[in-house]
């Protein structure tokens, strides 16, 4: 696994408070990891610290499992 | 009007973190100021505070809902839940449609303001603010949460009134109850102003004692040598219900509220009334409403917070209402012990009064070393030991920046 996603998956860990093996890549940010739509900004905005970019809100709308988290900060985190 | 009475408490004060802790360190006549710990005060007029000690918010609840409340509310949950499995309501089932949450806190989320304010001053000018400090500054969520948590669907809001906040949130749940809206309230107030601008703050207004060599006999009540407040923090809870209600559920009844009263000094925003004027009303007010003489009060636990002009003016209005029975009752200030809780203060010195009432034990006013002669020595201020007698009312002063001053009378619950 990419630095990127370990660093991914303990966010979320932290933020949401949930178990690393609930934090699959299929796994849903509000479905099935418990996030309601406050956490889910604060999911955006510690990517973007960890990983120092920005992410447009229209793509932060598409950002909504673990995996689609992964797949983005991979392409465009520096 | 139906009757009110107190069925469960819960505290988390700088004394302890239990109501028999609490209590405990009334009647022992403990302080708990020390060192400041929340952060480094090293340059800071005043370095002690009266902190609430080992408390960690997730061995009461798991770690995401902590860090989404500012600790003042993180108090809220903590005491309140104690207060309602005091009360034997956690098994109880409580119809939530006819109970309700009214907290007290004079400040809220003033940590959460400063850290986010300060991240964003650190920063590039590009506002990242957290989603949750909204929800976590604002000084009504604790009541919220309660909501939530208990399923309480009544009335719930916040009460604002500066250090009265919490005798603010106990008078309304007490109206709500007698005047028949709602059967059952969590009330009480908290409060966690030990942070930097809290205490850079109240310093500013050269309000807290800056007797950094000796925290522990900073807060001296009526002592001539006082000089300034013991920022204190915590919370405590109380669980009101209609007198039918607690019997119908075979409740255990510490006390009944017998009364209340509100006033403002209309005079200045800090400053008491030279001559209590406010505060003699608010006594008034609140033996008039619970019908009861002055005879018939054995205790006052005062708002007395350790300042040269606020505990005279209290003085003054306690003589102006009493008379000759101000010679006859104990006063006593538990903010020498617990220093000055704000907004939680009222919901923490009714818990004193109440337990008072139960243990007919009056606590002291610890911290006595020198007699300030503008007070008259035949006032009984309970100096450095707590004293036997039987109380059979109580009186609670709390008065706020604003000039709003509230009285609660609580007395022992007879059939």
């Amino acid at each position: 696994m990419s630095d990127i996603a370990n660093k991914v998956r303990s966010i979320i860990v932290e933020k949401l408070g949930v178990d690393e093996n609930e934090v699959t890549p299929e796994a849903s940010f509000t479905n099935d990891l418990g996030a309601d739509s406050l956490d889910t900004v604060e999911l955006i905005m510690e990517f973007e610290k960890e990983f120092s970019l920005s992410i447009p809100d229209d793509q932060a709308e598409n950002i909504q499992t673990v995996g689609q988290a992964i797949t983005y900060l991979e392409a465009n985190a520096k | 009007m139906r009757r009110v009475v107190v069925t469960g408490l819960g505290a988390l004060t700088p004394l302890g973190n239990t109501v028999k802790e609490y209590w405990e360190g009334l009647v022992q006549g403990r302080s708990g100021a020390g060192p400041i710990t929340r952060f480094d005060a090293s340059k800071y007029r005043t370095r002690f505070a009266a902190e609430v000690k080992g408390f960690d918010p997730e061995n009461h609840m798991d770690r995401k809902e902590a860090r989404k409340m500012d600790p003042y509310a993180q108090y809220a949950m903590v005491t309140a839940q104690d207060a309602l499995l005091d009360a034997g309501l956690e098994e109880f089932k409580v119809n939530g449609e006819r109970a309700g949450v009214i907290w007290g806190s004079g400040i809220g989320g003033l940590y959460t303001v400063y850290h986010e304010f300060k991240n964003f001053f650190e920063g590039d000018g590009v506002p990242k603010f957290n989603p949750f400090f909204v929800p976590k500054m604002i000084s009504d969520i604790a009541a919220g949460y309660l909501s939530i948590r208990y399923g309480f669907r009544g009335p719930n809001y916040t009460t604002v009134s500066a250090c009265a906040s919490s005798n603010n949130a106990i008078i309304d749940a007490f109206n709500y109850i007698r005047w028949g809206v709602t059967d059952l309230f969590i009330t009480g107030g908290s409060e966690a102003a030990v942070n930097e601008p809290g205490v850079a703050g109240f310093n500013a207004m050269k309000a807290l004692s800056e007797r950094n060599e000796d925290p522990a006999t900073a807060s001296r009540p009526f002592d001539l040598d006082r000089d300034g407040f013991v920022l204190g923090e915590g919370g405590a809870a109380l669980i009101l219900e209609s007198l039918d209600h607690a019997l119908a559920r075979d409740a255990r009844i510490y006390a009944e509220i017998a009364g209340v009263g509100l006033s403002a000094d209309a005079h200045h925003i800090t400053a008491p009334h030279p001559e209590g004027l406010g505060a003699t009303l608010v006594m008034r007010n609140a033996l008039r409403d619970a019908n009861l003489s002055p005879s018939e009060i054995d205790y006052i636990n005062v708002h007395g917070t350790s300042t040269p002009l606020g505990d005279l003016s209290e003085i003054k209005a306690i003589q102006n209402v009493f008379g000759e029975d101000a010679y006859r009752l104990n006063v006593s200030s538990t903010k020498s012990m617990t220093g000055h809780l704000l907004g939680a203060a009222g919901a923490a010195e009714a818990v004193a009064c109440i337990l008072a009432i139960v243990n007919n034990t009056v606590p002291p006013t610890i911290n006595h070393f020198t007699d300030d002669p503008a007070f008259d020595p035949r006032i009984n201020l309970t100096f450095n030991t707590p004293q036997g007698r039987t109380i059979r009312a109580a009186l609670s002063n709390t008065f706020g920046f604003g000039g709003h001053n509230t009285s609660v009378i609580f007395k022992a619950y007879q059939a």
